[in-house]
């Protein structure tokens, strides 16, 4: 099976772009040939909406009807901006259910579909190439995650001698991102996901020095999605767009999982590799999972008490 | 009863206040070419930083691996600077040695420009500097007492506030031409100290409490970032000094110079012992806590863009720990300035660049890449410096004729000292 390809270096490749736009900003003569970003004005919105936008409270102090209206003007944003008509969700979470993930690294066979499923549901950045998923190719032998190769791109895969470990956000249950966010722009839902309100962080980016697991990424420029890539089914916590300058992550799919699916990651597994479900439920495929496999946790020695395993078939 | 308090009354508050304003507007052809030189770096800074605001943090060299950089790295330095301030406040208002308390009023105007100066570090570092407000207590949320990065805000402007409000009484005071009172100011004093070790500590506190950043996560970096600040102040204000000696009458005294550079020579030698116990820990077992001092001394995975600051800031600190060690050399001027501005530079790479980014790197997934600020980085960070010297020429042109006038008070008058710098 043919893997998803990626450049070398994802970083150099939109910076380089973004410089030569920028090799205008060169003295105070160029100032008025600067091209504008985005719509202009307002970053696409009126200005009514972005009066709304700037004196929006924080996502657990609003009331239903400033989460309608900030709901609204999601959705009027990306009206303007591409065209699109999306829906913004704001499903509560559902009693008696924590999320948990496992993976089978045994089955992983380093595809990235995962990876690419994750960025067409959660409406990253196309330019930015924000993944919230890293596969890496590791040394068969060990576990040690220096020499592990990030940007591994051999004609088929898996190559002997590796194996596949995909990190994502481990939904730790003791969060460290969450201690350090001078704001609580981010914290933990009652079904376990660790989740950011994008129009409350205030992009300081303490968050991602905090986290072990490499999982937060913040968006540099404005993410750019072609219309016809956005995905309209978003959460407001979730997969919505996102602003310019403030930090996003993986939610285990909020939007879907909220709704009793699965998430994006899950269901593209090629090899059935992942397990996704509640963990209150003693039924449950995870909890199988977790009382009849040997179970590892990436890190666990730094306490942070991960949802996310990872197993072995043998 | 308002109104009553803003009438001009002499010897008044508003008074006061105009006074020392209307002194900023005189000055000699050096002062105002002084300022035009810093108005025009500051210019030059935030026309960048209009960049910065349009297209975001990617002009920038940061990236998701290495997600602070420059401005964080002036930041941590800067709040050591603000923090040496204690070193005049100590022997002027405790041990009430007279020719400290001469200069001490410079001395919490360094802390001042410093601390406004660092502040604008972190909110250049923002990408959503507009949303400001959501960390004010109040109309915010303020994740207080968890997150380090409160603290770090609160014990800042905490410290600006006392090192404004103690000299504006102080001042206040001799404007009017009495004697401050002890009773008054001495409780706030004593605050103030303990607040000045306070801020250096919260802000190693901020990297040491992240145990996924192995090189940040030791319990050394507190006493590290105290023991620099220790030399990289001093430094700064022997040379401040030296110039304000040189551009105004105002009294410096040889012995203030010579208390600092012995502070300085202490303080760089524990520095350096600390940079040798983090060495040997580093490197007698290498294991994976090693990899960022790995990558930062010799490089790692072909990438070394750290390599040549580091071996630079310990070069420049060992040749001023020699300079400031021989006590001839220490007591000419010319030695002394030259060993303040080699530990000011190696003090400025190590708890700047050198310490922020390879804590980056490699990535807790063990991802390996380099950092460089961009000049547009670099531009904005100059304009802040340039800002941050501003503010300490404006509060040391108000501050100085009246601490003269009161001098003047008490000795014979100077014959033909007109109070111009």
């Amino acid at each position: 099976m043919s893997m998803n390809s990626q450049p070398d270096q994802p970083l150099d490749h939109y910076r380089r772009g973004f410089l030569k736009k920028l090799g205008l900003v060169g003295g105070a003569a160029a100032a008025t040939t600067l091209p504008a970003v985005g719509k202009p004005a307002w970053g696409g919105s009126t200005l009514g909406d972005a009066v709304g936008d700037f004196f929006q409270s924080h996502y657990n102090r609003m009331d239903p009807e400033e989460i309608e209206a900030a709901l609204g003007r999601i959705q009027r944003r990306a009206k303007e901006r591409q065209g699109v008509e999306i829906e913004v969700a704001n499903t509560a979470p559902i009693p008696g259910v924590v999320f948990g993930y496992a993976i089978n690294i045994s089955k992983c066979k380093g595809y990235r579909r995962c990876v690419t499923a994750c960025v067409e549901e959660n409406n990253q950045g196309r330019d930015s190439q924000v993944q919230y998923i890293r596969v890496l190719q590791m040394d068969k032998g060990g576990m040690d995650l220096e020499t592990s190769e990030h940007y591994y791109d051999p004609e088929t895969v898996p190559v002997d001698g590796k194996f596949y470990l995909p990190v994502q956000c481990q939904q730790c249950d003791d969060p460290p991102c969450v201690k350090a966010c001078p704001v609580e722009a981010t914290w933990m839902e009652p079904d376990g996901i660790v989740v950011i309100d994008y129009n409350w962080c205030i992009g300081c980016r303490y968050c991602m020095a905090a986290c072990p697991y490499w999982a937060r990424h913040f968006n540099w420029s404005e993410p750019q999605i072609p219309a016809e890539e956005l995905n309209p089914v978003t959460h407001y916590l979730g997969n919505r767009p996102r602003p310019r300058g403030v930090v996003e992550k993986c939610t285990f799919c909020i939007q879907r999982t909220r709704l009793g699916r699965q998430p994006a990651c899950q269901e593209a597994c090629p090899t059935g590799a992942r397990v996704f479900g509640n963990l209150l439920d003693p039924d449950s495929e995870i909890r199988y999972v977790l009382e009849n496999k040997t179970v590892f946790r990436l890190k666990e020695d730094l306490g942070t008490e991960p949802k996310f395993w990872y197993y072995t078939d043998v | 009863m308002f109104k009553r308090m803003l009438e001009r009354k002499p010897g008044g508050v508003v008074d006061f206040v105009l006074s020392a304003v209307g002194r900023l507007l005189h000055g000699r052809w050096f002062y105002w070419l002084w300022l035009a030189l810093l108005l025009g770096v500051i210019g030059n800074g935030g026309f960048h930083y209009i960049g910065q605001l349009r297209y975001g943090l990617m002009i920038t060299g940061l990236s998701d691996q290495i997600s602070w950089g420059f401005y964080i790295a002036n930041f941590a330095f800067l709040v050591g600077i603000a923090t040496s301030a204690v070193l005049l406040v100590i022997p002027a208002y405790i041990f009430h040695r007279q020719e400290m308390k001469d200069v001490v009023l410079l001395g919490e105007a360094v802390a001042v420009a410093a601390v406004i100066t660092a502040m604008t570090f972190v909110m250049v570092d923002l990408g959503r500097p507009e949303r400001f407000w959501h960390m004010i207590p109040g109309i915010g949320e303020f994740n207080f007492p968890v997150s380090l990065l409160s603290w770090d805000v609160l014990v800042l402007s905490g410290y600006l506030l006392l090192n404004l409000l103690i000299p504006f009484y102080i001042l206040y005071c001799h404007f009017q031409g009495r004697e401050p009172s002890f009773r008054a100011y001495f409780p706030w004093v004593l605050l103030a100290m303990f607040w000045a070790i306070s801020i250096h500590t919260v802000t190693a506190f901020l990297f040491s409490a992240n145990p996924a950043r192995p090189f940040w996560h030791t319990a050394l970096l507190g006493p590290r970032f105290i023991a620099s600040a220790f030399v990289s102040g001093p430094a700064l204000m022997i040379v401040a000094l030296q110039i304000i000696r040189a551009v105004t009458r105002y009294p410096v005294s040889q012995k203030v110079v010579r208390m600092l550079a012995l502070i300085m020579t202490v303080a760089l030698q524990i520095s350096l012992f600390f940079v040798i116990a983090e060495l040997f820990t580093d490197f007698y077992n290498e294991g994976s806590h090693s990899a960022s001092s790995r990558y930062l001394f010799f490089g790692l995975d072909g990438h070394a863009a750290l390599r040549p600051w580091v071996w630079s800031a310990l070069g420049l600190n060992l040749f001023a720990v020699l300079i400031l060690m021989i006590n001839p050399l220490r007591e000419n001027m010319f030695f002394l300035n030259l060993a303040c501005l080699l530990a000011f530079t190696g003090i400025w790479i190590e708890k700047g660049m050198a310490l922020v980014v390879p804590g980056f790197i490699p990535t807790p997934l063990g991802e390996v890449a380099d950092y460089a600020p961009t000049s547009a980085e670099l531009m904005i960070s100059g304009g802040i410096w340039a800002m941050g010297l501003l503010v300490f020429t404006l509060l040391a042109k108000m501050a100085i004729p009246i601490e003269l006038a009161q001098r003047d008070r008490h000795a014979k008058p100077i014959a033909g000292a007109a109070a111009t710098i």
